[in-house]
């Protein structure tokens, strides 16, 4: 089963820098959120419509790099990663990674979420463990806790090991999620707005510091953004979504900056200005139809 | 949001030195003379019904059972403290075992929507049952006065318990089950790693409040049972000698406050910064 193919795996370490780690292929996803159709709802009045999420998506992400996607709110761009995730499912379409569809969640794919969702109940270090003694169950003790260590040390926690989350800041508590989601060793590092809840000072300090990571995993990774700057820092591509319903992808840019990157670097590239304008013209444009609609 | 609250408190209690807390506990005991006194001139003017006990009165009787907890002259008259053991035995049986029973059937029921919703009914029907008015249903099961005791405590103690687990596990934060899911934990692990962790300060919430209620009923049982503190304050009616049973009452406010707070600082240990219910 798979629990034997985990063992197999091979045990995350620093240099893994160069292996080929996962690509995902979306082909004409599109998510349906089912309306209350049942007789029960007719009756009492409360039936709705069928919404339409997104419509007809095609992605390739290929291995080892960093995609955004950036988009006007609620256009759909979480039930995209929750799909990928395996949280959620597409209506129709098929979602697959290297080459095998995606079917559920599953440690092959790790997750970083907005709200960092640590237990409260477990220290820094147990929140680690206990991600790594699910995926890893048959790993000696001793190897495990190394696992722990190592990545506690990749995200700058060391101190902080034996402390619960309510006693962290919330950049601290994200790098927590951070570690745990690297710790299994994931194919794919999927984020959903993992800084939308930081101020923006420790915001663009962890931004920083996911660059710095990246450049030692280059796992291909996926983010969820609302902010420009962080996209263009941190990714290879950055896809441009419409707003929703019926959200399609707009266009793809490529980010054509050198690595390893820094925000003056990145800044000072003949490109930057460019790419910067082309989003914002992109995001204001459909912000704008968005309010205009709810106000419609 | 809690953690920052949890400072602030700790903050001002620094800053003001004890302020607040020496000025609540100088009404306190202002009221508390002020309570005595009127207590004490009205029960000596007669003010009050005939045969009122004067606070000096039931204070000396408090000291002096308080001072002679452990003596045993028949069970017609005995010591404070072996009844208020047999009474605690008495709630912590029926209560240990309401406990075993609530919790993982409120784990059980509380995982599932369709059990959730299923056996709200029965909960909701049995919940606001006075639980003397179980007591004829165990005196005929048991034909033992001991043991329907026991069951009464049992049958009023379980519902706050398996209600809060219900909702506590029904209630645990999607994220932490979408964390689980991407990491691909199996259900059973899940359960012990996650949904119960998460759901404990509930659980524990529940089990303070069914300790209170435990200790409530305990009283009302004991009345027809030939021991305990509720027999005490029976038995004492009947000498119709009035300090004792006040005495009574005072102890068994003291324990109340003592189980309760033991609750509370178990709650306090699971809810890391979470706010309790």
């Amino acid at each position: 089963m798979s629990l034997s193919l985990d063992q197999d795996r091979p045990v995350p370490s620093s240099k893994a820098g160069d292996q080929p780690s996962g690509e995902v292929s979306l082909r004409h996803v599109s998510k349906v959120f089912p309306g209350r159709t049942g007789w029960l709802d007719k009756m009492t009045g409360r039936s709705s419509k069928d919404f339409l999420a997104i419509d007809d998506i095609n992605i390739d992400i290929e291995h080892n790099t960093f995609v955004s996607i950036i988009g006007p709110s609620g256009c759909g761009k979480s039930t995209l990663l929750n799909i990928i995730a395996g949280l959620s499912y597409a209506s129709s379409g098929s979602v697959t990674m290297d080459g095998q569809p995606i079917e559920g969640p599953g440690p092959d794919r790790g997750m970083v979420f907005q709200n960092y969702a640590l237990m409260p109940w477990m220290t820094v270090v147990d929140n680690i463990l206990f991600a790594v003694q699910t995926v890893f169950p048959k790993m000696p003790l001793a190897q495990q806790e190394l696992i722990v260590q190592e990545h506690i040390q990749l995200v700058g926690l060391e101190g902080a090991e034996r402390k619960h989350p309510h006693e962290l800041s919330g950049g601290m508590r994200q790098r927590v999620g951070i570690a745990r989601a690297l710790a299994i060793d994931p194919q794919i590092l999927l984020m959903d707005e993992p800084f939308g809840a930081l101020d923006a000072l420790t915001r663009g300090f962890l931004q920083e510091e996911i660059e710095r990571i990246w450049e030692r995993k280059r796992k291909t990774a996926i983010m969820i953004t609302h902010s420009i700057d962080e996209a263009l820092l941190l990714s290879d591509k950055i896809i441009l979504m419409t707003r929703g319903p019926a959200a399609r992808i707009d266009e793809v840019l490529e980010v054509p900056f050198e690595r390893p990157r820094s925000r003056d670097s990145v800044e000072a590239h003949p490109a930057y200005r460019e790419l910067k304008h082309e989003m914002e013209q992109h995001l204001y444009r459909e912000t704008r139809a968005v309010e205009a609609s709810r106000l419609g | 949001m809690a953690a920052v609250g949890r400072r602030a408190r700790k903050r001002r209690k620094k800053s003001l030195p004890g302020g607040e807390n020496t000025k609540a506990i100088g009404v306190f005991l202002l009221s508390l003379v002020v309570l005595l006194g009127f207590w004490e001139i009205g029960a000596s003017s007669g003010w009050f019904a005939k045969g009122m006990p004067t606070a000096s009165l039931t204070l000396k009787e408090l000291w002096w059972w308080l001072t002679n907890p452990f003596f045993n002259n028949g069970p017609n008259d005995l010591g404070i403290g072996w009844n208020l053991l047999i009474s605690l035995r008495r709630v912590a049986i029926g209560y240990i075992s309401a406990s075993v029973i609530a919790v993982p059937l409120g784990i059980l029921i509380g995982i599932s929507p369709i059990a959730s919703k299923a056996f709200n009914p029965y909960i909701q029907l049995l919940r606001p049952v006075s639980p003397l008015a179980w007591l004829p249903i165990g005196l005929y099961v048991f034909r033992d006065s001991e043991q329907t005791g026991i069951f009464i405590i049992m049958i009023s103690s379980i519902w706050p318990t398996l209600v809060n687990t219900c909702f506590g596990v029904a209630n645990v934060s999607k994220e932490y089950l979408d964390v689980a899911k991407t990491l691909g934990t199996s259900k059973l692990r899940t359960i012990t790693h996650i949904i119960v962790p998460a759901a404990l300060p509930n659980i524990v919430s529940g089990l303070r409040i069914s300790m209170g209620i435990a200790w409530l009923v305990i009283v009302a049982a004991e009345m027809l049972l030939g021991t305990g503190l509720g027999y005490f304050i029976w038995n004492e009616w009947n000498n119709l000698y009035i300090p004792n049973i006040l005495v009574t009452i005072i102890v068994i406010g003291l324990v109340g406050i003592v189980l309760d707070q033991v609750f509370a600082y178990i709650e306090r240990i699971v809810s890391f910064g979470r706010k309790s219910a």
